[in-house]
């Protein structure tokens, strides 16, 4: 029963991991209703960027602070080349623009920054403590506390400031929100810098874990199905869909990967979210679509 | 005609001779060389370790042709970039397997084990030549089923066998094994897969309990795979990792609690790439190693006073020079000039077509005297190629990193590659019948 436990702990952690990156697309997804494939990427390119200046000797806050500027560049950058002139065009259309931005942040990132393995130490220990039987890193608790403080500091930014409102007006309704004066390219401009200080953080993290590498674009493909059980367009359904997500897939690994002779966890949380696509379409916090017929 | 036509035709004229000519120029330009095409990764996830593997192949075909060539045949390189992807490494096959520029191909290296295992079928109807360097599927020994494919030097059966070797010496020997629980964390691939069936035939010889089990590609998240390792009390891990894996199952373990020196990591998990990013977690770390690192060999000292001190090498960061990977490069590189000059003694000092490749490649003969004239000593071990056994002599040492190096802790092992011999060839035989192959009498 600890190991079950323990595997459910674990996963519920890794979960919580998994939500950080989806919180990224859940914030451009609900300014502009783009699902943005170079969430991932942006990841990539902001770990990348801050263990680059490490290595060259800046202190971290120093290092953090010129990332977290670096990627508020990228925004204005993205708002100006990318959004603007595909301005009132089909989602369609601005979602293949975010899969061409993908490859230009990757190959950009590599080119200037190279394609090495760099460990990342954050000095965070990684390594498991036993709490009443259960084995539980001091990296995973840390880690958690920094996602729920990032939601938390959202959460208040959304809904108490004038900032916030703005967002939620946008993303309620975009021509309405034109009409009382609130300017989308600013507001597009905020969203991609938020997006790109959550991708720093994740980057953080998930950097200190497998270092940083390309393969922290590919996470992309994790936040996936945890957007679809959660809701595109929600927070706290990032935060669910990552829980449902990681918990069920270490189980799934355990439990029932040794009854198909392999892995079953890259497909597994796939096979969830079509499951929560038939049963509810939205995700678990998403907004339903109603439209007068 | 007015003038304005007649101008317009004479420019239309002059154009299309121009382009004529330009194409004539291009289709002989490497005419009298022998094409290379280099299937690279220098962009996706395991472009960490391509980059330096390709700088050894290049290094050392720069240092060659500065010589003058393989016996006056210069080495034409065509680089095309496959991402470590299928799709992009068949685009690759179908633009170089017949020569380009007016440079035959002699033989193709794979760079990859799952496109090797892709291309296998294809590539015997075209008769060219496929060799995997320590990769490739194991059953491709068996020369008379697969005279199109060279799994040289080592595959990944006996490196099983020479992790239970290591793991019997440390025991105190085979007798010892009876009782051990020894896990084999699998990359759930083609190649990772590879070592299930020779595990099973080792745990049925020495009586350890053989426990597998898979990690999905890329490999970021291994927690599950640990746990279950630390809760069966496992006693040895058989590593059989790839790119981002690699560091991350070494973190995990560490995070565990699972002892980095009960660990033994495949030959493509044993570089530096694979040790450094884990940090102090990779500390004592084991890996079987068929690629020495160094700089100390007679070859590499060349390299560096004629290429990279030239500044005419192909790493952007020169530290990288000697590594594992870089090293890897440069024994494959080896091995290829190696083909030519086989070839070359039997139809002479001229580019191979890949029917004279597929023979030179059978009758590759690298022995310690020639290893020594390479100045190639310690880097690579004796290597001989026959038509009915298309791998040579396989043998690895174990390797342990010590936080900034790896160091060799055993001399060459050579596993026991003959109690696999039935099991690989009854698994190359069951090919040959699924794919109607008629084996071939093979003839030295």
């Amino acid at each position: 029963m600890s190991f079950f436990l323990e595997t459910l702990i674990t996963g519920l952690f890794a979960g919580l991991m998994y939500a950080l990156v989806a919180i990224g697309f859940v914030l451009i997804y609900k300014a502009s209703g783009v699902f943005n494939f170079a969430q991932g990427a942006m990841v990539f390119l902001a770990a990348l960027a801050f263990v680059t200046l490490v290595e060259h000797g800046f202190p971290f806050w120093i290092a953090f602070l010129a990332t977290a500027a670096l990627m508020v560049v990228v925004a204005i950058l993205v708002e100006a080349l990318v959004l603007r002139p595909l301005r009132n065009r089909d989602s369609l259309t601005l979602f293949m623009a975010t899969l061409g931005l993908s490859f230009v942040i990757d190959g950009t990132a590599q080119f200037f920054l190279g394609t090495d393995v760099h460990m990342l130490d954050l000095g965070i220990d990684d390594i498991a403590e036993d709490y009443a039987g259960i084995l539980i890193s001091h990296f995973d608790i840390v880690a958690s506390l920094i996602v729920v403080t990032l939601v938390a500091v959202l959460a208040i930014v959304f809904s108490k400031t004038r900032m916030g409102v703005s967002l939620r007006a946008v993303a309620d309704d975009t021509l309405a929100a034109q009409s009382i004066g609130i300017r989308l390219p600013v507001i597009w401009r905020i969203v991609w810098s938020v997006a790109g200080l959550v991708a720093l953080v994740a980057g953080l993290l998930w950097g200190a874990r497998q270092g940083v590498q390309f393969s922290l674009s590919l996470i992309t493909l994790k936040a996936l199905p945890v957007l679809i059980i959660g809701g595109f367009s929600s927070i706290p359904g990032a935060i669910a869909g990552g829980l449902i997500v990681g918990a069920s897939e270490a189980l799934a690994d355990i439990y029932l990967g040794p009854l198909v002779n392999g892995s079953v966890s890259t497909w597994f949380a796939y096979i969830l979210a079509v499951a929560f696509l038939l049963i509810r379409p939205a995700g678990l916090f998403g907004d339903r679509d109603i439209e007068r017929v | 005609m007015s003038l304005l036509s007649k101008t317009l035709a004479l420019a239309t004229s002059a154009l299309i001779a121009a382009a004529t000519l330009t194409s004539v120029a291009q289709a002989d330009e490497a005419t009298g060389q022998q094409l290379f095409p280099l299937f690279s990764y220098r962009t996706g996830p395991y472009a960490p370790s391509g980059i330096p593997q390709w700088a050894g192949y290049r290094d050392y075909f720069n240092y060659i042709n500065e010589k003058g060539g393989v016996n006056g045949v210069k080495i034409f390189v065509q680089e095309c970039e496959t991402a470590y992807t299928l799709e992009r490494a068949f685009e690759c096959y179908e633009r170089y397997k017949n020569g380009y520029a007016g440079a035959p191909v002699a033989v193709l290296f794979t760079t990859s084990s799952g496109f090797d295992a892709a291309i296998s079928d294809k590539a015997r109807l075209d008769k060219l030549p496929i060799i995997s360097v320590a990769g490739g599927r194991g059953d491709a020994v068996d020369g008379s089923v697969f005279p199109y494919q060279f799994p040289l030097l080592f595959d990944y059966w006996t490196e099983a066998s020479i992790v239970i070797e290591h793991i019997a010496n440390q025991a105190g020997g085979y007798d010892k094994l009876n009782g051990l629980k020894i896990a084999t964390l699998y990359h759930d691939s083609g190649y990772g897969r590879e070592t299930i069936q020779p595990m099973a035939i080792l745990s049925e010889k020495y009586g350890f309990e053989n426990i597998q089990i898979a990690v999905p590609h890329p490999g970021e998240q291994q927690q599950a795979q640990w746990q279950q390792i630390k809760r069966a009390g496992v006693d040895w891990v058989f590593f059989r990792a790839w790119g981002v894996m690699s560091p991350v199952g070494l973190k995990t373990a560490a995070r565990v609690g699972f002892p980095a020196d009960r660990i033994i990591g495949d030959i493509w998990t044993g570089s530096e790439e694979d040790a450094r990013p884990a940090g102090a977690a990779a500390k004592n770390y084991l890996a079987v190693s068929v690629f020495p690192s160094g700089t100390d060999f007679e070859i590499t000292k060349e390299l560096k006073k004629n290429v990279i001190d030239a500044g005419k090498g192909d790493l952007k960061d020169v530290s990288k020079f000697g590594s594992v990977y870089y090293n890897a490069g440069l024994v494959q590189a080896i091995i290829y000039t190696e083909i030519l000059r086989t070839g070359q003694k039997k139809f002479g000092n001229r580019p191979l077509t890949k029917e004279e490749g597929q023979w030179a490649a059978e009758h590759l003969d690298i022995t310690a005297e020639r290893i020594a004239e390479l100045g190639a000593t310690g880097l690579l071990s004796p290597l001989k190629i026959t038509p009915q056994d298309h791998e040579g002599d396989p043998a690895a040492k174990i390797v342990q990193w010590d936080g900034q190096k790896w160091n060799a802790v055993t001399d060459w092992l050579k596993g026991d590659r003959p109690l696999f011999r039935d099991a690989i060839y009854a698994r190359a035989a069951a090919y040959a019948k699924e794919k109607g192959i008629e084996p071939r009498q093979a003839q030295n």
